[in-house]
Order: structure tokens, then C-alpha cells, then sequence
């Protein structure tokens, strides 16, 4: 139970609060203190628009304890549009049809729950690119 | 610096080891090497380890181990990076041996996976990954493996049966390794029926989950000849011992694909020895996973971009083949008790430089590569031995 992990995180958990950097003006996410491509100090905030397509995905069989509830689900690596790669969870989407390069939009959604003296932790997942929000 | 050989080596069996807990089987390992070199102390013992605290509530464990050996008033830490941990704790104690520090080492590696259940021991080994990043989204081990996998068929256009000649070869070499896991052959069609992990990772693309642990005694090249007993033709020498790292995320990557770490530390490597990739007899590479075993080949310079999959058929990886690999069953046959596995790497090298690799001996082997990945290619760490 990580309870201040969860208050620090909580920008880029629920909106994808990233950086961009002020040398080289790639976006960061997650935020870094050092710029991975440029290696000069990170930069302003920044939030990321939620837009991508998926880059790889997984469904997963064996899952970590505390993921049970909702297994097999899948896994993605998302390419936000505005160039990071983020690790999430893919959601209402069947399974069968998740295709590489698939657009995908950022969600917020129940990542886990701790059990009855646990917390309830919430954050990002993708999920289709909706027609009426395209 | 001074140059470094291994003058013992020692292991317990793999595989599920219920009725032995973790100081039973460290203590196997370190006193059959202690043996082997025919010493009754030594200077330091640094143990590679992965998991004890996350799942068996127990730190300091070096000092336990060191404890249950009888081995007191000796310096005694415990190394981790993750699956990488055993190499890692080798090169910890390369560097004490060349430095002139100690004269007498002993690396060990050990780890106890199967004292939890299941989703347990997953969980405890997504903490190599991202904990804030990516475990929060149940992401395990094996998926990060298979999204790798997934983009590299997708990339070079790989058919789904590609990596099955990685299985097959491993497993023909753990038949005849009496400490193997698993020591039965399996062919394409126990390959195509295995049940999937995380898609398109299926049970014959990973290693096991098990117990283990290995032990070496270093000491100086200069003094090695005093230690070797009557089965070994003769101390190994360390030719090389390199290490480099990449992103911990594989988000964070620029091109996921290409292990930038094993391309680095294994050009360190080659340096150091003076040697290329031509000159190696064999390569016990982390076959944790079949696409780790392909893109394994591509960044240390034996296969091309998106070919490594193309190397696993028997005249290419076998024995006989042009670059024999995972010759005592790799981590899928052999087994991968994670923090053991560096050690279990170089101590098959061992076996193969002094012609004690029984039925799958490699001709006229001279000079042998290992490499222990830790992490989805974040910490890699790359040994070249020689005799």
C-alpha cells in the first residue's frame, strides 16, 4: 500500500501530465528531471493530448496479484501523437480486434484495488478512438 | 589489474526445490566449488539474488549464506539487478580479484522462486520493470516480453512458429544436463500446442519459474594453477567482463527492438579480449525468452537485424552448429532461477573450456561468451572466457 506513490502521481495518472523539453521541445512522459534525448534539464509541464495508436499490445493469461478481477485483459504500448511511448492497459475493446497502429485516446479507469484496508487506484487506459470525439 | 581465473565450480539441481529451503541450496553450490578448488575459506563472498526480500521476507542474505556456510568474519554482500543479478555479482567480485583487494572469492548466485504461489512470484518479478510506470498496469514480466515480440513479428514480418527452433535446441541440450529442470525433448507440435502466457508468448517461448543456485571461486590468473584439483584440465581465465545499460522502461526506449545494452557490453567485451564474434565457440545467451534469444544474436553482432529468429535451426545453434547455443538447456531447459542464472551461464562455459560438458561437449571449445540480461534488456552484462 504505496498510498503517497498514488498523491504524487496523480497528475500524470489522471491527465497525463507530462514535460517538453525547453532544449530540444520533445515531450517527456513520465516527467523526468533529465531529458532522455537531449540530457539537458527537463522542462515545463506539459499535458499530453491522450491521442496515439497502439505500437504493440499483449493479452495476458498469468496475471500479477491484484490484476485477477479483470484477466485475461490486454496490454499496449501506446505512441501518443505528440511522440512518447506510454505502457497501459487497453479498454472496451474486444480483444480479437486490437491491430497495431490502431488509434487509441486516453481513459481514466480503475487500474486496481487493494482489498478492503487498500486503496482503490485510479489512472489511465486507452480505448478506441471515438467517432463523435475524432 | 591482475588477470582472473575460476578455479572451482559448484551447483544444486534446478527445478522446484520444496524440500530445501534457500540457505540448503547456496550452501550446496558454494561448498562444491569450495571443494572443487580445494579451499576451506575465502577472502569475500559476493551473492547474486534477486527476490529474497519480495518474496521471502528475507534481506541480508549474503551474510546468512556466508552464516550457514561457516564462512565468519569474511567480507559477504548480496548483488542485485534483477535477472542480471549473477552476472552482476561476478563482475563485483572480478573487480575485487583484479584489483588486488582480496585473492580468494567466491561468486554465488541463488534464488527461490517456487516457496510462493503463482501470481506471487509474478508480481515480485515485475518489480525489474517500472513499479510507478508499468507494473501499476499489471503488466508481468512474460508481457513485456510479449510486446517486444509482438512488434518484432509485426516489424520484420515473422511468422508465428519462428522461434520454436530456440525451444527445441534447448531442450535437446537439457536432456543430457543431470542438473537441468527439464530434461525431455519437445518438437514442433508440443511447441504449437503450448498454452499462451501473454500473446504471442506462449508456455515453450518462456523459461520456468524454479529454484537454483551456482557457485565460482575466482583467484589470481598468476596463482590459479595451485587450486585445480585432478578433473580439471586446468583454470578458466576471465578474458573479459563488461556491463551496460539501457532505459529500465522499455517505453522510454527509442527503438525497442534493438538491445543497445547487449550491443554495448558485448563490444566492450570483444575489446577486452581481443576477439570477435567469429571467434567465439559458443554462447550461452538469456533465453529467457525466444524473442531475447533473437534479438540476443542481433545485438552482439551474430545475426542481422530482424534475422536473429533465423539462426534457430539445428546446423546454425545446435552442438555442431556454427554458433551453439544454451549447450547445457539454456534457461529454457536448464532453468531460470533469476538471480542464479548469471552464475549458471558462466559456470556451463566452465564446463565446456574444460571439456566437461559430457555428451554435449563442444568440439575443441576455446573460447566461450555468456551474457545475463536484467530486466527487458535494461542491465546487460556480457563475460568472455578463455583457456
Amino acid at each position: 500500500m504505496a498510498i503517497a506513490t498514488t498523491w504524487r502521481t496523480k497528475r500524470q495518472r489522471y491527465s497525463l501530465e507530462g514535460e517538453v523539453c525547453p532544449t530540444c521541445h520533445q515531450a517527456i512522459f513520465p516527467p523526468r528531471d533529465v531529458c532522455p534525448h537531449c540530457s539537458e534539464p527537463a522542462g515545463p509541464v506539459h499535458t499530453l493530448s491522450g491521442r496515439g495508436e497502439v505500437y504493440s499490445f499483449t493479452t495476458m493469461y498469468n496475471v500479477p496479484r491484484g490484476f485477477e478481477e479483470h484477466r485475461p485483459y490486454t496490454v499496449a504500448l501506446v505512441k501518443l501523437d505528440e511522440g512518447p511511448l506510454v505502457t497501459a492497459q487497453l479498454t472496451d475493446v474486444n480483444e480479437q480486434e486490437v491491430q497495431i497502429g490502431m488509434r487509441v485516446e486516453m481513459v481514466t479507469r480503475k487500474l486496481r484495488e487493494e482489498g478492503s484496508e487498500g486503496q482503490i487506484i485510479y489512472g489511465y487506459k486507452f480505448r478506441p478512438l471515438l467517432q463523435q470525439s475524432a | 589489474m591482475r588477470s582472473v581465473s575460476i578455479v572451482g565450480i559448484g551447483q544444486s539441481p534446478v527445478g522446484e526445490l520444496w524440500d530445501r529451503s534457500l540457505r540448503h541450496i547456496a550452501y550446496d553450490a558454494i561448498a562444491a566449488a569450495m571443494q572443487d578448488a580445494g579451499i576451506e575459506t575465502a577472502d569475500a563472498l559476493f551473492l547474486g539474488n534477486m527476490l529474497s526480500g519480495a518474496l521471502l521476507d528475507q534481506e541480508h542474505l549474503a551474510t546468512l549464506v556466508a552464516d550457514f556456510c561457516g564462512l565468519r568474519g569474511i567480507e559477504a554482500a548480496k548483488v542485485e539487478a534483477a535477472c542480471a543479478s549473477g552476472a552482476a555479482a561476478l563482475r563485483v567480485g572480478i573487480m575485487a580479484v583484479a584489483s588486488g583487494l582480496h585473492d580468494v572469492v567466491i561468486v554465488a548466485g541463488v534464488e527461490k522462486m517456487t516457496d510462493t504461489v503463482g501470481k506471487d512470484t509474478t508480481a515480485g518479478l515485475a518489480t525489474a520493470a517500472d513499479a510507478e510506470y508499468e507494473a501499476i498496469h499489471g503488466v508481468s514480466f512474460v508481457g513485456l516480453n510479449a510486446l517486444l515480440m509482438q512488434r518484432y513479428m509485426y516489424e520484420f514480418d515473422v511468422p508465428m512458429d519462428a522461434f520454436a527452433g530456440f525451444s527445441i535446441n534447448a531442450h535437446r541440450n537439457g536432456v543430457n544436463n543431470p542438473n537441468a529442470m527439464f530434461r525431455r525433448a519437445i518438437n514442433e507440435e508440443t511447441y504449437r500446442k503450448a498454452p499462451m502466457i501473454a500473446t504471442p508468448i506462449n508456455m515453450m517461448d518462456s523459461s520456468p519459474v524454479c529454484d537454483g543456485a551456482a557457485a565460482l571461486i575466482l583467484v589470481p590468473t598468476e596463482r590459479a594453477r595451485q587450486y585445480t584439483t585432478g578433473h580439471h584440465r586446468g583454470p578458466v581465465q576471465i578474458l573479459a567482463s563488461a556491463s551496460a545499460n539501457d532505459t529500465l522502461a522499455i517505453h522510454d526506449r527509442k527503438d525497442p527492438l534493438f538491445l543497445e545494452a547487449a550491443y554495448v557490453s558485448s563490444q566492450k567485451a570483444y575489446l577486452q579480449a581481443g576477439v570477435t564474434p567469429d571467434d567465439i565457440d559458443l554462447f550461452e545467451l538469456h533465453d529467457a525468452f525466444t524473442i531475447m534469444a533473437a534479438m540476443s544474436l542481433e545485438a552482439t553482432g551474430f545475426a542481422r537485424r530482424g534475422e536473429g529468429w533465423r539462426m534457430a535451426r539445428d546446423e546454425e545453434i545446435g552442438i555442431q552448429g556454427r554458433l551453439p547455443i544454451s549447450t547445457m538447456g539454456g534457461l529454457k531447459s536448464r532453468g531460470h532461477p533469476v538471480g542464479a542464472t548469471g552464475v549458471y551461464q558462466v559456470l556451463e562455459v566452465v564446463q565446456q573450456l574444460t571439456g566437461e560438458a559430457g555428451a554435449n561437449q563442444v568440439p575443441g571449445a576455446r573460447v566461450g561468451m555468456a551474457q545475463n540480461i536484467g530486466g527487458s534488456g535494461a542491465t546487460i552484462v556480457t563475460h568472455i572466457l578463455g583457456v
